[in-house]
Order: C-alpha cells, then structure tokens, then sequence
C-alpha cells in the first residue's frame, strides 16, 4: 500500500493547508488519500486521445457584467463580523511580512 | 571570462476601471479602510464572482499597444495562497491561458534600436493592503480586487539600460491607452525583476536572482547594474549563485540578501471553477482596435513629418498622452506646431512643476493656448505681452478678451508709428549722430525712447524697421 502517495506528500498537503497531523492521523490520511488516487486512476482508463483539455465543464460562456461601481456599503457589517477591528481595519496578529508584493 | 546578462521584467499595471474585477466595489483610492468592500471582496462563503467586461476590454487594449495575440479562448485560475492581504486564500488569476501572448516593444539604447519580446500578459486580481504595527498588523482591503494586469517579458533584455528603456516605453505604450496611469509613485505601476548572467558561449541560463524594493526605474538600472556586477564577481572567485531575493537598498545602492528559495512555490493552479470561460472574437478586438488612441511613436513620426517638429520636441511632447492630445488640439485650433511645442515645453511645463499639477488638472486649455499663440502669430501682442497673457490662460480666462479689457494690443500700422518715430528722432538729434558715425547702439536707444511713447505697446520688429528706414534717409 501507500504507493501512489507517501507520508511526506501527505505531510506537505497538509502544511499548504495550515494543518498539524500528529503521525496517527498522517498514516490514516496516507492510506485514504491513496485509495481515493487510485479511485481517481479509473479515469485514466478513458480514451481521451485527440480530445482537446477544458478549463470547465458548465456550458456558460462570457457571462460579463458591465463596468458600473455599486458600493454595497456594506463595511460596518463586515467588520463586525471580523473576530476583531480597529478605526476601520480589520486587526490580526503581527505579521512577518513575507508576501510578494512588498 | 566575458558573461552575458539576461534580465526578465514582470510588471503589473493597475486599472483605473470603475468597479473591481469580480464585484462592483468602487476602485477608489484615499477612501476610509475597508469602505469600497463588500461580501465578495472579503470572500464570503456562498458568493460568486462576475468578471468585469471593462477589465477584459484593458486587456485587449493592452495587447494591442504591445503587439500582442489575443487569446480567443481564455479563462480565469485560482492561485493558492495564504496572506492576510487576501482572505480567500486564493488569488483569482490566468496561468494556463493568458489573455494575449506573444507582443514585442521597441526600445532605443545609444541610438540602437531593438526589439523586447513579450511573452505573455494576463490579467488578475491585487490584494489588499497590511499595515504592521508592534502589537498587531492592520489588514485594509480597499485595494482588494482591484484590477491588474501583469506583462511578463521575454529573457530578450541584455543590460540594465535595456530594462530602463523597456520600462519606458511600456509605460508609455499603456499611458497613451489610458487604462492606467501608470505611476511607480503611486502604486499602479510596480515592477518584479529577475537576472541571471552566464560565461559567453554557455546555452544555458544562469541560476537567477530576484530583485525587491525597487520604487523606481532609476532604482531598476541601478539595483541591475549592483546585481550584474556582484554576480561576475561570485563567479570569477570561483562561486556559485543561488537562487535568492535580495533587497535594493536605495541608500548604498546595493542589494542585500533577504532570503533564499528553497524548492518551488506551490501554488497549486487549477481552472477558477466560480468564474465561466471567455471567448474573445476578432469582431470585439477589431471594435476596439478601431477605437484604441493612437500611439506614441506613431505621433512621434506625425510630429517630425508633417509638423516639421523636431525629433526632440517630438519625444517631449509624447511623454504623456495628456501632453500630447492638448498638443494636437491646439495645432488644430489653427496654432503654429513649432510655437506650440515651445509654449508646452517652456511656460506650461514650467507652469506644472511650479502648480505640481498635470496638464489635464489645470485650467489650460487648448483652444486659450492657441488663441494666444495666434495673437502672436498675427502682430496683435509681441511675445512680452504673452507673459501677461499666458499668466491668464493659466487662471482659464479666453485670450482676446484679456487683451481687449487689458488694452494689451501692439502697435503695428506704420500710420501710427511714423509720428511717433519722427518726434523722438527730432528730440535726439546726438543719437542720430552717433548712428551716422557707426555707433550701433544708438538705435537700441532710439527703440527704448520709442517703447517708452508707446508704453510699450509698439511692435518691435515694425518699429526696427521704420526707424531703420527713417535713420537711412
């Protein structure tokens, strides 16, 4: 078993979605994840040579709305519903910044 | 050892559309924290997002100004990532079929001329904005959704003066198509840039570094022209570079070490499954290519060719397309090219750094800008009288009608003059005289004492010429 994916993989999934496993959980997720890849792997049985890659499986295309601003004024609702708030800014713990764009 | 440089440019322009790219918040800058938000920009669970038609329209406008292929079949994708500045955790993008491909600018570097491929530009959503402070960290997002489009170019720029030109000439290109203003100050234009070098004869690339904190093009060339030498350096010492973002430092004009990559960023794009596909037809970019301003070179070469302009007046005037527009107006309202572009270089440029204002911001307009130069052209009021008349044009009032109330008209019928000359001649017989003894200087006498009868209204040139005639008889 535990072909199709290990725990490191595992592991790493679950740091990318800010998840701690403790290594019970790690060998459960493993072997699940696993049987679920190999579920998946019966697509793989369907022909899809010559068949051109799609993005999206909804037949809507172009759905556009026009460039009109609406402010919904919704702020003072929004922060309340923030865990918590100050002079209009959505307050979190510090944060090292380590994103992107500056 | 001799290296090539090979630096990639990836840069975002931020939209002045209306509305956001998937909610019709106002875009909006300078307004209370979180004011311009709604359900969709904090990432609600249950709302959807609908693209922007005028943000796809930029798009196309954009890859026409830098010659590039519009995708006819393109979608949005979801880039995963966690940052407070974006409470979905995924930052909704194009990765897989990019709006347009395949564009190129010109640039111009010690009078070479050469080509920078684009290879591709994609349009996407920006984030919001955090704040640190000791204790906490302050998240505003005002800024989230607004929309960008980042242009990533070809590994075609060879030194830092290339970048510096490309930067130039793409800021201009999307200038004069007005979907941005294209400011590094304020924001809606800001740059990523990547280098690597390699020993002359090597195919492969260079392990590249990446370069933060640069506020300006300036600051592009410089922080290039650090890292390409600091690189030679590592390696002819027999080092080796790794791949790191290093920081500008705009006081010692270094770059420092911030933090090296380890592994690739994972950030796990998929179709965005909230947002249908776009199918962009030749009959829509053909609409707005028949629509799009006409661009700077193009106004440039106008500008020399028919207008006689110079090549450097040529490049002034096409700074900006605020600059350039106003100029062509006022060349249509009847002004002579040449003194245009001299006013709007001279008086109205220092005019605007004196205000800190730009041209569309003040009360200038084209039509009070020709009616002067016309007055000029025509006698009316020698160019001493303009500087009153400009003084006014500045504060929005019509020309003529200044001219009219001010009494500001010269004098230019010989009619009128000739007495006037004759008078003063026969009241200063010496200067006479030490004209008929070669005495040049006389004459700028004479026209002073004319100037003064006049106050100052005469014309010069006519009064040169009679008093000449007059002094030969």
């Amino acid at each position: 078993m535990a072909s199709r994916i290990d725990q490191d993989q595992v592991q790493h999934v679950a740091s990318l979605a800010k998840l701690s496993l403790n290594d019970d959980q790690l060998k459960y997720f493993t072997t699940q994840l696993d049987e679920i890849i190999g579920l998946f792997e019966t697509l793989n049985e369907v022909d899809t040579e010559g068949i051109e890659p799609t993005s999206s499986v909804s037949d809507q295309i172009n759905v556009m709305r026009e460039d009109v601003a609406d402010n919904w004024g919704q702020r003072d609702a929004l922060l309340a519903n923030a865990p918590e708030s100050e002079k209009g800014y959505i307050r979190v713990p510090t944060i090292i910044d380590e994103s992107e764009d500056e | 050892m001799n290296f090539k440089t090979t630096i990639g440019l990836e840069v975002h322009v931020e939209l002045k559309t209306n509305s956001k790219i998937f909610s019709p918040s106002p875009v909006e800058f300078g307004d209370e924290p979180n004011a311009n938000t709604n359900v969709i920009d904090w990432g609600y669970p249950g709302v959807l997002p609908t693209t922007n038609k005028g943000v796809v329209k930029s798009g196309i406008m954009a890859a026409l100004a830098l010659h590039a292929q519009v995708e006819p079949h393109t979608h949005f994708d979801r880039k995963n990532y966690f940052y407070p500045d974006n409470p979905k955790a995924y930052q909704i993008t194009q990765s897989d079929k990019p709006i347009a491909h395949d564009g190129w600018i010109e640039i111009e570097v010690d009078g070479e001329k050469k080509r920078i491929g684009i290879a591709e530009m994609h349009i996407e959503e920006d984030a919001g904005k955090n704040t640190h402070e000791r204790d906490y960290s302050y998240v505003d997002l005002n800024r989230q959704g607004t929309p960008l489009i980042e242009i990533v170019s070809k590994p075609e720029i060879a030194s830092p003066d290339e970048a510096y030109a490309y930067l130039e000439a793409l800021r201009q290109r999307i200038q004069f198509t007005g979907i941005s203003d294209v400011k590094m100050e304020e924001g809606s234009m800001r740059v990523d840039v990547n280098i690597s070098i390699r020993p002359e004869g090597q195919k492969e690339y260079g392990t590249k570094t990446e370069l933060k904190n640069l506020n300006s093009f300036n600051y592009v060339r410089k922080g290039l022209a650090f890292e390409e030498q600091r690189q030679q350096r590592v390696l002819m010492s027999g080092g080796q570079i790794q791949q790191e973002t290093r920081r500008f430092d705009e006081t010692t004009g270094q770059t420092i070490l911030m933090r090296v990559k380890e592994g690739s960023d994972d950030y796990r794009y998929f179709p965005e499954p909230d947002l249908p596909a776009l199918n962009i037809s030749d009959e829509w970019v053909n609409e707005i290519g028949a629509e799009m301003p006409e661009m700077p070179g193009s106004r440039r070469q106008r500008y020399v060719k028919e207008l006689g302009l110079t090549d450097y007046d040529a490049m002034v005037l096409t700074q900006t397309k605020e600059m350039a527009d106003f100029f062509d107006e006022t060349v249509k309202l009847g002004a002579d090219p040449k003194s245009a572009a001299n006013y709007l270089q001279g008086d109205v440029n220092a005019f605007l750094n004196e205000q800190h204002a730009d041209l569309q911001d003040t009360k200038l307009t084209p039509a009070n800008l020709a009616g002067m130069i016309n007055l000029i052209t025509d006698g009316t009021i020698s160019s001493k009288m303009a500087k009153k008349v400009f003084k006014a044009i500045t504060q929005g009032k019509e020309p003529k009608a200044f001219v009219e109330e001010k009494g500001l008209v010269q004098l230019s019928d010989p009619a009128q003059l000739q007495p006037i000359i004759d008078s003063v001649l026969a009241d200063n017989q010496q200067s006479i005289d030490d004209y008929n003894n070669g005495k040049d200087r006389a004459v700028g006498y004479l026209v002073g004492q004319i100037m003064k009868q006049t106050h100052g209204k005469a014309n010069p040139q006519v009064v040169n010429k009679l008093l000449i005639a007059s002094l030969k008889k």
